[in-house]
C-alpha cells in the first residue's frame, strides 16, 4: 500500500520562479481577496473561539466571578494567590507529576517494543499491527467502563479478583484502596491499552525510513545483531520519532481527565488538575474566576515543560 | 505512505540468526507477541461477553467464557429504557461526528490552501497568529471556552457542541504543508485553461488530494465520536448529551444494570470498529501525518 496519490515532486520554490513580474502585478487586489475568501472564515472562527476565550478568561481571573461569565468585582492577583496556595489544587499537580512519571516511560518502551516486534514479523503483519491499533476506536469513557464494572471490579465477580481467587488471594477494592494505592495500576494500564497502539505506528514508520544500508553496513563491521545494532543503529536513527512520541505523551498525560473522571470521579486523593478545575468551575458553585486563574497557571505550565522538553532534545534543529 | 510491508525482505532490525540462539529469540518474540494480543483483545472480549449476558450471567460467582443464552433481547432492552437517552445520544454524536468533521476540514484545507498558494502581503502574520493557538494544551480551554459559549446561549445545544471545535490550528497547519508540495503544473494547467483560486481549489486540488483528505477525516471523526471533556461541559441537559457521556453518566452513578451498559458500550464502539475494518490505511495515514509534525 504504497499510496499518497499526490507525486511530491515538484519543487515550489523553483517552479513559484516561473510566474512572470506582469501577472504577479495584475493579480494583487484580487489575490487579496482571494485570500481573505479562503483564509477569512477559519481567522474569524480562531478569533471568536480560541483567542476570545483566552481574553476573556485573563480578563475574568482578576475579577471575583461566581455563577456567571461577566466580571464583577475586581480583586487583582487574589484568584492566582489562593489557586498556588489552594492544597487540593498543588496535590493535583503532584498527582499529574506522579502520574506522567509512570505513564511517560512505560508508554515509550512499550509502544517502541510493539513496533519492533510487529516490524520483525514476517507473516500476518498487518494483523498484528490491526489487533495493538483496535484500541483506539474506544473512547476513554468505554474503556473507563470496561476497566471499572468488569476488569477492575471490585466485587467477587471482577475479572481481576475472579483471577486473584484462583490462587487463594483475598480480592481488592482497585479503584478505592489508597494504601496501598491500588488504584494506580487500572489507570495506568487504561490509558496503555488505548494508547499503545497509537505511538506504535508512529515508531513503526520511523523504523520504515531507516535505510537498510544502515544495517548492512553495522553487519559487515561486525556489529551484534541484536543489542548493539538497536543500540548504535536503530534507536539513534528513531531519535525525531522518538522526541515526538515523548511531547505529544507528555501534554496528552497532562490534560488527563476522562479516565480519572469516570474511574475515579472527583475524589481526592487521585485528582488531575483538569478534573479539580472542572468541580470547582463547574460543578455545583460555579467559581469562574478561580477557574480562569487555575487554567491559565496550568496552560503557563504545560508550555513551559514543552520548551523544556524541546530544549532538551533540541527538537526543531536543523537537520533533524 | 511510510507504514508499508515494504521491509519485508530487507535485512531485520534486530535479526534473526539462524542459529540456537536465534531460534529462542524468535520463539520468545512469538510468546510476547501472542501474550499481548490476548491482552489488546481481551476488553473487546469483555465487551460482547456482558453485553450479550443477563445481569445474573455476569454477577454469577464462577466465571463463565460466554453465557449459555446469548441475550440478543438486550439490544431492545436497552432502547427501549426511557432512563437512558441511547437513541437521541447516538443521534447527537452522529451530527457531531459528520458535520464537525466536514466543516472541520473544509476550514482548515481552504484556510490551508489560502495561506500556501495565494499571494498576500501578510499571510506570514496571518499563518504565525494560526499556529500561535497550537502553543496553548486544548484541553486547559475548556473553561474560557464556556465562557463565550455560555454567554452566547449555547449550552446544551448541538451548536454549542459543534461550532467551537470547528477551527483546528493544527489541522490547518497541516493542510498548509501539504498544499505546499502540491504539484503546481497541475494548478498552472487549470489556469491556463481560465479557472481561477476557487476554480483550481474544487476543481483541481481537491479531487487529486482525496487520499490526504480521508486520512484526515478518518482521525477527526474517530476523535470527535470519542471526545468527552467538551460534551461533558457544554451538555448539561440529557436531550444534548453525546453517547459518551450518556455512557459516562450511569457509570458514575451506576444507576442501569451492567449489561444494559456494555450493551451501550458495544453499539457505540459499532460505527468505529466499521471505520477501522474499511478505512484502515487512511486512518494510519492520518496517525503518522498528523503524530510527526515535520
Amino acid at each position: 500500500m504504497s499510496t499518497s496519490t499526490s507525486p511530491r515532486t515538484a519543487d515550489p520554490a523553483a517552479t513559484g520562479e516561473r510566474r512572470g513580474p506582469r501577472r504577479r502585478k495584475q493579480g494583487i487586489a484580487g489575490n487579496t481577496r482571494w485570500f481573505w475568501i479562503f483564509v477569512g472564515p477559519f481567522v474569524l472562527g480562531l478569533l471568536i473561539f480560541s483567542y476570545l476565550p483566552i481574553i476573556w478568561s485573563l480578563v475574568l481571573s482578576f475579577f471575583e466571578a461566581y455563577n456567571t461569565v461577566t466580571p464583577s468585582k475586581f480583586v487583582g492577583f487574589q484568584n492566582y494567590v489562593d489557586m498556588l496556595t489552594d492544597h487540593a489544587f498543588l496535590s493535583s499537580l503532584g498527582t499529574f507529576t506522579l502520574f506522567a512519571v509512570f505513564i511517560v516511560p512505560l508508554t515509550f518502551a512499550l509502544s517502541l517494543a510493539l513496533a519492533l516486534l510487529v516490524n520483525q514479523v514476517k507473516i500476518a503483519r498487518a494483523f498484528f499491527r490491526s489487533v495493538f491499533f483496535l484500541p483506539t476506536a474506544c473512547s476513554y469513557v468505554v474503556a473507563s467502563l470496561i476497566w471499572r464494572l468488569s476488569i477492575f471490579n471490585g466485587v467477587r465477580f471482577g475479572l481481576a479478583n475472579t483471577v486473584l481467587s484462583w490462587f487463594g488471594i483475598d480480592g481488592i477494592a482497585w479503584l478505592s484502596t489508597i494504601d496501598p494505592p491500588w488504584y494506580w495500576i487500572p489507570i495506568v494500564s487504561v490509558r496503555l491499552w488505548l494508547q499503545l497502539g497509537f505511538y506504535m505506528i508512529l515508531f513503526i514508520a520511523g523504523l520504515q525510513r531507516i535505510s537498510p544500508t544502515l544495517y548492512e553496513a553495522a553487519y559487515v563491521d561486525g556489529a551484534k545483531p541484536g543489542w548493539q545494532v538497536f543500540r548504535y543503529i536503530t534507536l539513534p536513527q528513531l531519535r525525531a520519532t522518538s522526541v515526538a512520541v515523548l511531547i505529544l505523551n507528555l501534554i496528552a498525560a497532562y490534560q488527563a481527565f476522562d479516565e480519572f473522571y469516570n474511574l475515579i470521579g472527583n475524589a481526592s486523593f487521585a485528582r488531575p488538575p483538569l478534573v479539580y478545575l472542572y468541580g470547582i468551575s463547574l460543578g455545583s458553585i460555579q467559581d469562574l474566576g478561580h477557574g480562569s486563574a487555575g487554567a491559565l497557571i496550568l496552560a503557563v505550565i504545560i508550555m513551559l515543560v514543552t520548551l523544556l522538553q524541546n530544549r532538551i532534545f533540541g527538537f526543531g534543529k536543523a537537520g533533524d | 505512505m511510510a507504514v508499508s510491508e515494504r521491509t519485508t525482505g530487507t535485512p531485520q532490525p534486530i535479526g534473526f540468526s539462524r542459529s540456537s540462539a536465534g531460534l529462542i529469540g524468535m520463539v520468545l518474540r512469538w510468546i510476547a507477541l501472542f501474550v499481548a494480543v490476548v491482552l489488546f483483545l481481551l476488553p473487546f472480549y469483555l465487551i460482547l461477553r456482558n453485553a450479550l449476558s443477563t445481569e445474573a450471567d455476569i454477577t454469577a460467582p464462577d466465571w463463565t467464557l460466554f453465557p449459555k443464552d446469548l441475550q440478543w433481547g438486550n439490544i431492545s432492552e436497552l432502547f427501549k429504557d426511557t432512563q437512558v437517552p441511547m437513541a437521541r445520544s447516538l443521534y447527537n454524536s452522529a451530527v457531531v461526528g459528520i458535520v464537525g468533521t466536514a466543516g472541520q476540514l473544509l476550514l482548515a484545507s481552504m484556510a490551508g490552501y489560502g495561506l500556501a498558494r495565494i499571494p498576500y502581503r501578510h499571510a506570514d502574520k496571518v499563518f504565525y497568529a494560526i499556529i500561535a493557538t497550537l502553543m496553548i494544551p486544548g484541553a486547559v480551554t475548556f473553561i474560557p471556552s464556556f465562557i463565550v459559549v455560555s454567554s452566547l446561549g449555547w449550552v446544551s445545544s448541538l451548536r454549542g457542541l459543534i461550532i467551537p471545535t470547528l477551527f483546528s490550528g493544527f489541522a490547518a497547519f497541516l493542510f498548509r504543508q501539504y498544499f505546499l508540495n502540491f504539484p503546481r503544473e497541475l494548478e498552472e494547467a487549470a489556469r491556463v485553461d481560465g479557472a481561477g483560486h476557487f476554480g483550481v481549489f474544487w476543481r483541481i486540488v481537491v479531487p487529486n488530494s482525496l487520499p490526504f483528505f480521508a486520512a484526515l477525516a478518518a482521525i477527526t471523526f474517530i476523535g470527535n465520536w470519542n471526545s468527552f471533556l467538551w460534551p461533558l461541559v457544554i451538555g448539561q441537559d440529557s436531550s444534548s448529551w453525546t453517547v459518551q457521556v450518556a455512557m459516562s453518566t450511569f457509570v458514575t452513578a451506576q444507576t442501569i444494570n451492567i449489561h444494559e451498559l456494555f450493551m451501550a458500550a458495544a453499539v457505540s464502539i459499532l460505527p468505529l470498529v466499521l471505520i477501522f475494518l474499511f478505512l484502515q490505511r487512511y486512518l494510519i495515514q492520518g496517525v503518522t501525518q498528523s503524530g510527526i509534525k515535520d
